[in-house]
């Protein structure tokens, strides 16, 4: 079946086209602008952060031959042998590893307690007073934005060295971050079961455990998982400043150009992560999913 | 709140109480296999938590003697002040924006065309994808900070070095999140444009990628925004920006400087996240229309 499509008049199809282009134009023109924009603002940082594309492409060959140098001398004929000297510190480095993630696990757990103590007193729809939530955001905006190496720096100052400051510095910037995200899930709660509990003469706390908190805890347990792996990474480099955990051990590594022990600890710390990463990712589909159920 | 008078339904309840707890036994007694897992699993997080602090040698007399000594440096900070160093920082500061910026940017527009190649509706090929992705968890799961040091190898010290870190931890991070947003894309438009008789090119550029623009946009920008904070402690391992100053400055006790550093980070993260805030709503606001 052939359809003719009858043909506008000239003079009307000549406006519509011209208004066409004019359309495509304009948008055209906008972007290209933003292009512009986007690329003298490159340029500027480049230049800022003293880029220097020649050296860059001088040393890249650098960057190849410093992994080919830090990759392991494994020979296929003596396989198990050189697996066993490229991992000689294995046991140390193990230690150093289970700290790390006990570090991540207890930073995780009360950072998170502290988020949920302060996440209600931070939700629009649970208080009214603005004054309290006010302050309620401010001190979880200061916890999630000074870095948590910075608070391990001066905490190390005040506690002396070791795995405990790390715990803490951790600890603060997860309270912040958690208590912000936390925060969101109170204000998009069903406020049904909250009224009916105000109804009934409850006071905050109550209406909060009763009302609130059923609603919001397979979503608060799947973001703590989410920081727990997001604070595994953060406290691999912990040691860096002198806070516990693998960074120590791979700082002294990489400044002593020991470069086969980089390897092996960078390896050691991917796999642990990709592993937590895994796990929790199916902790979570299992949190969320069965919430979709119920 | 305030004590309401009770209610009357609240008085015959309680005057019934005993009544309504015979009839409705199921409701008032508590089911014992859910209280178990809980208490298991209460007991489990408190367990590991306990062994965890014994193992990582927590002391209360430690704690105590510490926040003495943090109240000691809270009053050292005040009042913050530059001490003559404001321009230094300044620079500084305008460094750490402009790494962050860099490589941000350079990331994203890496990770864009990689990104396709993870993403379930563009290649069918499992095995790619699969490569794909794992190659984008590996680079992920590395820290910024140690992909610093080994960028400052290559490039030596500075804040070049905190770029490339930057862009590379982020080509992982951005990668992932693109792919995704790639995959969940309405499929609508795409069809379109193959029953209309696009090519698997076509098809990618004028259904999938108008799509998708927005939500990458919006995505780039919160990195941004979350990496002007990381950006801030780059600087820890030498590669550049104002981090370099905190450090020193925290190691030589100069609380003064530190409070003032601080507070500078605060305020630029601050307005960052503003003017951000408002271009992604933006962006966003005009792919809904």
């Amino acid at each position: 079946m052939t359809v003719r499509i009858e043909k506008l008049p000239p003079e009307r199809e000549r406006t519509l086209l011209a208004a066409y282009s004019g359309a495509v134009a304009s948008t055209r023109w906008r972007n290209l602008a933003v292009v512009v924009a986007i690329v003298a603002l490159y340029l500027l940082a480049g230049w800022m952060a003293e880029v220097r594309p020649l050296t860059f492409l001088d040393n890249i060959q650098n960057f190849t031959a410093y992994i080919a140098q830090i990759l392991p001398p494994l020979t296929l004929d003596n396989l198990p042998a050189d697996v066993a000297a490229w991992y000689w510190g294995l046991p140390k480095w193990l230690a150093l590893l289970a700290e790390t993630l006990l570090m991540a696990y207890l930073g995780t757990l009360f950072g998170g307690i502290a988020a949920f103590g302060l996440c209600f007193l931070a939700s629009a729809n649970l208080v009214r007073s603005q004054a309290l939530r006010f302050c309620a955001r401010r001190f979880l905006e200061v916890c999630r934005t000074v870095p948590e190496v910075v608070f391990a720096l001066i905490f190390v100052i005040a506690f002396g060295l070791g795995p405990m400051v790390g715990v803490l510095a951790l600890a603060i910037h997860t309270a912040g971050a958690l208590g912000k995200l936390f925060s969101e899930v109170v204000e998009n709660i069903d406020m049904k079961p909250v009224e009916g509990l105000a109804g009934t003469g409850a006071g905050f706390v109550e209406t909060v455990r009763f009302a609130v908190v059923p609603q919001v805890l397979s979503n608060f347990a799947s973001y703590a998982l989410l920081r727990f792996e997001i604070n595994v990474r953060g406290a691999g480099v912990m040691g860096f400043v002198g806070a516990g955990g693998i960074g120590q051990e791979f700082l002294v590594a990489i400044r002593n150009f020991y470069y086969s022990d980089v390897s092996a600890i960078l390896l050691l710390v991917i796999l642990t992560v990709v592993a937590i990463d895994l796990a929790t990712e199916r902790l979570r589909h299992h949190l969320l999913g069965r919430e979709a159920h119920a | 709140m305030s004590r309401r008078p009770p209610s009357p339904l609240r008085q015959a309840a309680l005057a019934d109480l005993d009544g309504l707890r015979r009839r409705h036994r199921q409701v008032f007694r508590p089911s014992w296999s859910r209280r178990g897992v809980v208490i298991g699993i209460l007991v489990g997080v408190v367990g590991l938590a306990v062994f965890a602090m014994v193992r990582l040698d927590f002391s209360l007399l430690r704690i105590l003697h510490g926040l003495g000594r943090l109240g000691e440096f809270a009053g050292m900070m005040l009042p913050p002040s530059a001490e003559g160093r404001f321009g230094l920082f300044l620079t500084a500061l305008g460094e750490t924006l402009a790494l962050a910026f860099l490589g941000t940017l350079t990331a994203a527009c890496l990770a864009f065309p990689v990104a396709f190649l993870a993403a379930r509706n563009v290649v069918p090929n499992p095995f790619l994808r699969f490569g794909v992705r794992r190659g984008f968890d590996v680079i992920r799961s590395v820290d910024v900070l140690i992909w610093a040091l080994i960028w400052i190898n290559v490039v030596g010290l500075g804040p070049f070095a905190g770029a490339l870190a930057i862009a590379c931890s982020d080509f992982g991070a951005l990668g992932k999140l693109f792919s995704e947003a790639i995959e969940t894309a309405d499929r609508k438009a795409q069809e379109g444009v193959t029953a209309s008789g696009g090519s698997r090119l076509h098809r990618v550029r004028f259904g999938l990628v108008p799509a998708v623009l927005p939500v990458l946009a919006s995505q780039v920008l919160y990195f941004f925004e979350s990496n002007t904070r990381s950006a801030t402690i780059i600087g820890i391992v030498g590669a550049g920006g104002i981090g370099q100053y905190v450090t020193e400055l925290i190691r030589v006790l100069e609380m003064q400087q530190v409070a003032f550093l601080v507070l500078m980070i605060l305020v630029t993260v601050a307005l960052i996240d503003l003017v951000s805030g408002r271009l992604r709503r933006a962006i966003i606001g005009a792919a809904a229309h």
